[in-house]
């Protein structure tokens, strides 16, 4: 381990003080036993319970629930397909359109996609809901899941799908066999980011979502426009250890693959 | 890794009981695989342009050639990953463009063994006979059979990058080979092995392909790999196959320079042909030296330009000049390249070309005699070379 100099020190100490300051104090402030939220009044944890009780935000957190992994999924399963078009077709007509077409909503402003979406969910005379919620963040999910497929099946051998075929195997067949599980790592990260950008999108979410169906960061958003709460703390405490969670959990599966993709070169070198 | 003994039996064998085999020569035989005129194009490149070939069955055939020939395009139609453009390809006797590669009753060794990394060295060998329903105590007799068939009992239950290279090589080999199938296609199956063991393994490979009799076709671009294997040698060249035939007619009879320069070492020495009796030509290769004595079966007209191919094995570095000999002529040691049991000598001769004579060294230790800047005489028989048109 190297030695870090005092210069390296505070750059790193004002970086992740400059990063994490806002949200440690929001998680000693969700422990905080006085209902004013600035003032510390002792250590509890009564505003987790008040906030088990209260339906409203239960409400709110099932519906976030539903819509991020129905939403998840179906973007992992259209983004894998994407994916494996762009990567494996070579060149087909339109494919500089569709590729670009595919990456543009990571760049797109989200009022935009939220604004459109809406649009397009009254034109089609679509009442808003967990559909419409579920239906937009598919649609702005999806890109992030095809950008971190594609890029393992960049480096994916194509010969192991071409033996799968050579040895019976139908193209459904050979993609369920073979190339699936090894780029499965990828395929799991792809849907853990999709999930945590489900979880935590305000701005779509505010545009699509119907009166019966708020998702807990519009309920958060509004709640706090009457006034920081301790429940909201206590909330607030929750989800960052959700996304905390499943951001962590992508990244070590990712670089497990890596690993072991890495691991697999060596031997192959070794042999040759 | 030693190469067991039974390809002494087999060569035996060939000669006591069985006659040659060389289904090729007997016009009654039928093709297993027949590429009927058969083009390839990818956009306006020509992979393949017009080729006709017969490959038999139980033949061990080696497509060689320098990478960009269209060997491997050649493989890829048969596997059925590439569309004929013109042409037909028979197995059988059936057409089989409208087969997809699943169907085939072909299979493929990758270059790259294309093992699949998340199955054990087992479930590897058992994926071709599993997509064909094959129940599952008969699975496990073939799999069986097949660990045995390249000694890989012990690693049967490891992943694939948990064993060596050459034992990679011979689970794609297991695993190609397990669906029985009734032609094999082997893409530089060695390539990724270094050379000792490579040439063991070849010696296994023609093991196997003689205990299964399984029909071998072979893509390399190792002329000395073709040449140990193979039946017979198809030598390509920019999509067109330039000869057929076996290893040893390859490498004495050539039928062009390209040819006899792709395979081994030769000295090529251009001139004009000048009939000289029955068979017989004088070459004319430089101003004012003698002409070179050579037999050739094809024809040459008085002054045809012609090229006489000569291995340097075929020719004799002597100090003094030799007496009673067809072919002499003097010249200068330039280098002299000395690889254990061979020694290769580059002598310049008048006009500049420089011919490569080889001698082996029988002796240990031995004083040779000739270093370099000495003057030596090179000589050949009449017959050393082959004569050739293009």
């Amino acid at each position: 381990m190297k030695r870090l100099s005092a210069l390296n020190i505070t750059a790193l100490t004002l970086g992740f003080a400059f990063l994490y300051l806002p949200m440690v104090l929001l998680v000693i402030y969700s422990f905080n036993s006085s209902k004013l939220v600035t003032v510390w009044a002792g250590f509890s944890t009564q505003w987790y319970g008040s906030l088990l009780r209260d339906e409203a935000f239960l409400d709110a957190a099932w519906v976030t629930l539903q819509v991020a992994v129905i939403s998840s999924t179906m973007a992992t399963l259209l983004g894998t397909m994407a994916a494996y078009v762009l990567v494996n077709s070579g060149r087909f007509f339109g494919r500089t359109l569709f590729s670009g077409m595919i990456y543009a909503p990571l760049v797109m402003p989200e009022v935009i996609t939220g604004l459109s979406l809406l649009l397009l969910f009254i034109g089609i005379g679509l009442d808003r809901g967990i559909l419409t919620i579920v239906l937009a963040h598919t649609t702005f999910s999806m890109c992030y899941v095809s950008v971190v497929v594609s890029s393992r099946l960049v480096s994916f051998d194509r010969s192991l799908e071409e033996a799968a075929l050579d040895l019976g195997c139908n193209r459904f067949d050979a993609f369920r066999l073979v190339t699936l599980p090894i780029i499965a790592p990828a395929v799991i990260a792809g849907w853990l980011l999709a999930f945590t950008l489900s979880l935590d999108d305000l701005v779509i979410a505010s545009f699509v979502s119907g009166p019966s169906s708020t998702t807990l960061p519009i309920k958060i958003w509004s709640a706090v426009r009457l006034g920081v709460t301790p429940e909201i703390n206590a909330l607030s405490t929750l989800m960052i250890g959700i996304v905390t969670v499943g951001v962590i959990t992508a990244s070590i599966i990712s670089k497990r693959s890596a690993i072991a993709a890495q691991r697999d070169a060596q031997t192959a070198e070794r042999a040759e | 890794m030693v190469p067991s003994l039974s390809i002494l039996d087999r060569k035996e064998k060939c000669t006591v009981s069985s006659p040659v085999f060389a289904p090729w020569d007997d016009p009654n035989e039928k093709p297993l695989i027949r590429f009927e005129n058969v083009s390839k194009r990818f956009g306006s490149f020509i992979a393949i342009d017009d080729l006709t070939i017969n490959i038999y069955a139980q033949e061990f055939f080696a497509l060689l050639g320098p990478s960009g020939c269209g060997k491997t395009t050649m493989m890829r139609m048969l596997a059925g990953f590439e569309s004929v453009t013109e042409g037909r390809i028979l197995l059988s006797g059936k057409d089989i463009a409208a087969v997809p590669p699943n169907q085939r009753a072909v299979n493929m060794m990758f270059q790259s063994y294309a093992l699949f990394p998340h199955l054990s060295i087992w479930d590897n060998i058992a994926f071709g006979l599993r997509r064909d329903k094959m129940p599952k105590d008969k699975i496990d007799a073939r799999v069986a059979e097949m660990l045995k068939l390249t000694r890989l009992e012990e690693f049967a239950r490891r992943k694939p990058h948990q064993i060596s290279g050459g034992q990679r090589q011979r689970v794609a080999l297991a695993r190609s080979l397990a669906k029985a199938p009734k032609l094999l296609l082997l893409d530089e199956p060695l390539g990724a092995l270094d050379k000792k063991l490579r040439q063991d393994t070849q010696f296994e490979l023609m093991d196997i392909q003689e205990s299964t009799g399984t029909t071998f076709v072979i893509v390399t671009h190792d002329q000395e790999e073709a040449m140990t294997v193979a039946s017979r040698v198809a030598v390509m060249d920019e999509g067109r196959i330039i000869q057929v035939a076996s290893p040893a007619n390859i490498y004495e009879t050539p039928n062009s320079v390209y040819v006899a320069d792709f395979i081994g070492d030769v000295n090529i020495i251009s001139g004009t042909a000048k009939p000289a009796g029955k068979d017989r030509y004088f070459v004319d290769w430089v101003p004012n030296q003698a002409p070179i004595v050579a037999v050739s079966e094809t024809g040459f007209s008085d002054g045809q330009k012609c090229h006489l191919a000569i291995r340097p094995e075929k020719i004799s570095i002597t100090k003094d000049k030799p007496e009673d000999v067809e072919n002499a002529v003097e010249g200068k040691v330039l280098d002299i390249a000395y690889l254990g049991n061979l020694s290769t000598y580059h002598v310049e001769l008048p006009g500049g070309q420089i011919i490569k004579a080889q001698t082996a060294n029988t002796r240990r230790i031995s004083n040779r005699g000739i270093t370099w800047e000495d003057p030596v005489w090179i000589r050949w028989n009449a017959t050393a070379g082959v004569l050739l048109e293009q």
